[in-house]
């Protein structure tokens, strides 16, 4: 049976009610992973033994009718979240070696209800990228065909999924890092609400803007595993103090009368016609399933890349400065004092674009800049915040296209450092307000597959995904898998 | 060096660094216990491993609350943490999380006993921030080995206007926050083991000069005596420079206890910018109204209400008062011993005085003195009763140091009541001018001095234990005779 | 937005990144490719909003003054590149921090 074809919603009733064991299913992934990934480098480290010895334990539940919700269930988990006892390298070599001394709370929520770990998954370093290309380990390639980049930073996950080595993974987002890879690997991509995932244990790169989310095949596959990911976290302090959403309650329910918001200065952007060819035929289908179209304006969205640019490098400036090879990770060789000892375990334990952004933030929050720069990108924030808010009076959700094309070619975009950054221009935004955003397929070019993203408003996960579903239930395009 | 200083002013500000005795971290649960092996109260968050985040623990908001209503300051409400960003390896984020814009406790002050009188000292802001870790160089040839315990330790750091004037006020301000943490039990403020450290800004003007001097800055002072003699080091270094025809340079200095110096710190290639910025992985903390006056409600009586009510209530001198009001434990022992003995004089000549002298003996604090203050209390109250002189109490006191007894049974003992009976008196006094026919002649013929002859022989003839008065009284009707 | 060679050596010290004289001028150039985006905040009308350093409109919340942690010394020590007698090893550190 090719039970990798099963969605993870079919694959969990098919463990309970016995039609296969946790086991068979772990293995079938496993053989997968072992003959495809060369293919696509989706994985930094395959946890073989472990993940078969966590399916057994699960098998041995069912079979005393004691399982956990989500029970022998295959997962990969981006290599940004400590697992203990696992190496856990962000995808450099300043952790190449690095065995996580704890678990992050993702890791151990999802350990807790069953959930079995393939491995690790490949990542731009230290979660800076929009195309899996600065990872120590090697670069990703997109399954659809491996000339081309599958996005980043959560590369890997995205690439494992689409080509089906594992039913869902689990990955982040600072400026797009979920949403992109999906846009560009066919998938569906959620990241949540800032404050719904806990960030313990999840290796930080901007502290105010990374949310840990899922890449899967469907709405109903997220919700699934996004609902057993979420919940507050006494040891994140920035954790919302609510439990965990109910992301399946309201997935099937119509969208009738909701309404769709278009953002005027969005679709303002030059963008090759076939993107915006399939939003249209997006927008058409929602309307068909009885949604409104309404335009809205947010008008300081133009404003959303050189934020980010400027508040993530500075937050990760400060982020990145306890990796000076002390007391775990890389440490350069016979330092001859602890000043030789930082700059060249520094310089050579990061890779060219984590050593720009550091750069570009420490200049930012240096001496005579901090008012010009950080403070001033700080209060542009509450301008494309309240942008949002105000938007969300009249409409549900706010829809563009996720990327402003399909998947380039590897190689393609490394001269000017600015030209990859213009690849999360729709993205952005949502990290900026802490808002929930979605990538759902809508479409394809070339033979490469296209993304639409919805924005909704704090906390509404669960509408998001019943636009999900709703699209997904009337179309095709999250059903194509790539032939590998 | 002996500068002439008469035409010069200081203008001292201190920075000083108190370790809060919370059980456990400012934002990790790892344990706070001096003197642990390296690393060993160190977790994952104190290691700054990644992915690790902080959280705030509750008590260190209502430490810093109370000192700052001690020292007569406003509390912020919200206050935030910020990133201080610098690579030191004791220092294991690259970063310390302390406070910028908005610190818990702002705009207070301290008024200080000087020479001239009372004087106001401002305090700028106390804030809170986490302790760095220590480097050890001993045993490990070219290298330094650091241990993490102490990184995270949750510390108020105290600034003061810069308004003190000399060595002696500085001293004077530092044993004021000592006392205060001390009262208010969010310290031990032991400087010898670094639970408070003091750095000095120290600069000189001309006197009358309007326009600040540049500044150093002192660090490694770790007495009050030190602060003293580094400042006045400081002082008369800078005076010595500006006259010989240099100019002082900011920078950081080291105090050196061996030599009574001060040398700069190495200096750095480029000065430290420390890119102050909102720390993100913590929140506003908004301190509620009911909150701050629950914690107020909880303090103790601070030195200075405790001094004026002693100089009120008890009639002490303000210079006694302020000597018994500086430790809380001796004060409460003080107010203990005056509820039995009802005589505030004789308890302060007492607790000062003697108690004082034994408990410096054995290194002992008031706390574990071997005598309790309602057994000085009772000794103190049998002198009043005139039941043993002072002289003989003092004796008794020492015997119940060592055998712990009270003082009634160990007058009965020893048979030390003190002889007031005139007969009984009269009696000894007869016999002591019996045996001594010589002085008599002598005393008789105009050697005044002799007196106290006879009365040490009647001491001694009694054992000490006659009433000093009457044997005066007595052998001087009888040597008139 | 031109950035200085001298700049360039003083933010690559205080970020403690040592960056080698024939790769100077390329990173320069990169590093002021970013910088042309800061300019475009200048524009912006600010003077109405403060500046948002948290997404969350809430108050930081608390844990009890309690011992959690026990000794894991060796659990966390296994990483480290140099360790003896329980300390971190470095090259010898001179003087205190600022």
């Amino acid at each position: 049976m090719d039970l990798h074809k099963l969605s993870l919603k079919e694959q969990l009733e098919g463990l309970k009610k016995s039609e296969f064991t946790s086991v068979e299913l772990t293995s079938h992934y496993l053989k997968r992973i072992s003959k495809h990934d060369e293919k696509f480098n989706s994985f930094i480290t395959v946890t073989e033994e472990n993940a078969l010895m966590q399916a057994k334990a699960a098998d041995e539940r069912y079979k005393k009718d004691k399982s956990l919700p989500l029970d022998g269930v295959p997962i990969a988990h981006k290599d940004i979240f400590c697992t203990k006892g696992v190496r856990t390298t962000c995808g450099s070599k300043m952790l190449s070696n690095f065995e996580a001394p704890y678990s992050s709370t993702v890791y151990t929520k999802l350990d807790e209800q069953g959930m079995v770990m393939l491995g690790k998954t490949n990542m731009d370093e230290f979660a800076m990228g929009s195309s899996n290309e600065t990872s120590y380990f090697g670069p990703v390639s997109n399954p659809w065909d491996t000339e081309y980049v599958p996005g980043g930073s959560s590369g890997g996950s995205a690439s494992c999924v689409s080509a089906e080595l594992a039913p869902i993974a689990t990955a982040t987002d600072t400026g797009g890092s979920i949403r992109q890879p999906a846009s560009l690997c066919g998938l569906t991509g959620i990241k949540p609400t800032y404050g719904r995932v806990s960030r313990y244990g999840m290796i930080a790169f901007a502290s105010s803007l990374d949310q840990g989310g899922v890449v899967a095949r469907s709405a109903e596959d997220a919700a699934l595993i996004l609902e057993g990911m979420s919940g507050h976290d006494p040891k994140d302090s920035t954790s919302l103090k609510l439990p965990s959403p109910d992301l399946t309650k309201n997935l099937k329910d119509s969208i009738q009368g909701m309404k769709i918001g278009l953002p005027k200065e969005f679709f303002e952007q030059d963008m090759p016609s076939y993107v915006e060819q399939s939003i249209q035929e997006a927008i058409e289908t929602y309307k068909s399933l009885g949604a409104e179209i309404v335009e809205v304006s947010l008008k300081n969205i133009n404003l959303s890349l050189p934020i980010y640019y400027i508040i993530a490098p500075a937050e990760c400036s400060a982020n990145l400065s306890r990796y000076d090879g002390v007391r775990y990770g890389y440490r350069c060789e016979d330092p001859k004092d602890i000043e030789d000892l930082y700059m060249r375990t520094r310089e050579e334990g990061f890779g060219a674009e984590v050593k720009r952004r550091i750069l570009i933030g420490t200049y930012a929050l240096s001496a005579g800049f901090y008012d010009a720069y950080y403070l001033k990108a700080q209060k542009c924030r509450q301008l494309v915040a309240n942008d949002f808010t105000n938007a969300f009076e009249s409409v549900d959700v706010i829809l563009s296209p996720t990327t402003p094309g399909t998947a380039f070619k590897a190689g393609e975009k490394s001269d000017d450092p600015t030209e990859m950054y213009l690849q999360d221009i729709f993205t952005i935004p949502a990290n900026l307000a802490g808002l929930p955003g979605i990538s759902i397929p809508c479409g394809e070019h070339d033979g490469l597959p296209l993304g639409m993203q919805l924005v909704g408003n704090s906390l509404q996960e669960d509408k998001l995904l019943q636009f999900a579903h709703s699209y997904q239930s009337n179309t095709d395009w999250h059903k194509k898998m790539p032939n590998i | 060096m002996n500068e002439n200083l008469n035409n010069w002013e200081a203008v001292i500000g201190l920075e000083i660094h108190v370790q809060l005795s919370t059980k456990s971290k400012l934002f990790s649960g790892a344990s706070t216990n001096f003197g642990a092996l390296p690393n060993t109260q160190a977790c994952n968050i104190d290691l700054a491993m990644p992915g690790v985040l902080p959280v705030l623990n509750e008590e260190v908001l209502k430490m810093a609350i109370k000192l700052g209503t001690a020292l007569n300051a406003d509390i912020n409400s919200p206050t935030s943490f910020a990133r201080k960003n610098y690579f030191y390896p004791d220092s294991p984020k690259g970063y310390q999380i302390s406070q910028m814009d908005k610190p818990i406790v702002e705009g207070g002050y301290l008024d200080i006993e000087t020479e001239s009188g009372t004087k106001r000292i401002g305090v700028t802001r106390a804030h809170l921030e986490e302790d760095a870790g220590k480097s050890l160089h001993d045993d490990f040839e070219g290298q330094s080995g650091i241990d993490l315990n102490r990184a995270g330790t949750p510390l108020l750091e105290i600034v003061s206007e810069p308004e003190i004037s000399t060595p002696a006020e500085a001293v004077a301000y530092l044993k004021s926050i000592h006392s205060i943490i001390r009262y208010l039990a969010i310290s031990d403020g032991n400087m010898a083991e670094g639970s408070m450290r003091c750095d000095a800004n120290v600069s000189v003007r001309k006197k009358g000069d309007l326009e600040l001097g540049t500044r150093t800055e002192t660090k490694n002072v770790n007495s009050f005596r030190f602060v003293e003699k580094a400042i006045q080091y400081e002082i008369e270094r800078q005076v010595h420079e500006i006259e010989s025809g240099n100019t002082i340079t900011q920078e950081t200095r080291l105090y050196d206890s061996q030599n009574n110096t001060t040398r700069p710190m190495r200096s750095k290639e480029y000065a430290n910018d420390y890119r102050y910025f909102p720390e993100p992985d913590l929140l506003p903390i908004t301190l509620e109204k009911d909150f701050i006056e629950s914690v107020i409600n909880d303090m103790p009586e601070m030195p200075n209400e405790k001094k004026e009510r002693f100089v009120s209530k008890f009639s002490l001198s303000n210079y006694d008062a302020d000597l018994l009001a500086a430790d809380k434990d001796i004060a409460n022992y003080f107010e203990e011993v005056v509820k039995i003995s009802d005589s505030p004089k004789l308890s302060t000549n007492w607790i000062m005085g003697e108690l004082s002298a034994l408990l410096n003996n054995e290194n002992l604090n008031i706390k574990d003195s071997k005598v309790s203050s309602d057994k000085l209390g009772q000794l103190i109250l049998r002198i009043e009763d005139a039941t043993i002189s002072g002289k003989i109490a003092k004796d008794i006191f020492e015997k119940m140091w060592i055998s712990g007894k009270e003082v009634d049974e160990i007058i009965q003992d020893e048979g030390l009541e003190q002889v007031t009976d005139d007969k009984q008196i009269e009696a000894m006094i007869d016999e002591v001018i019996k045996s001594n026919p010589e002085q008599l002649e002598q005393y008789r013929s105009g050697k005044d001095r002799l007196f106290g002859f006879f009365v040490g022989q009647v001491m001694q003839a009694s054992k000490g234990k006659a009433n000093p008065k009457q044997v005066n009284d007595i052998l001087k009707s009888k040597l008139e005779k | 937005m031109a950035l200085s060679d001298k700049e360039l050596k003083e933010i690559s010290y205080l970020a403690r990144i040592n960056v080698k004289e024939e790769s100077f001028s390329s990173l320069k150039k990169e590093l002021e490719q970013i910088l042309t985006l800061f300019e475009e905040l200048n524009e912006a009308d600010t003077s109405s909003v403060d500046a948002m350093s948290h997404p969350l409109d809430l108050s930081q919340p608390t844990r009890k003054d309690e011992v959690t942690e026990e000794n894991k010394r060796d659990e966390l020590l296994k990483n480290a590149p140099s360790v003896k007698s329980g300390l971190f090893i470095v090259p010898k550190v001179i003087d205190g921090e600022a």
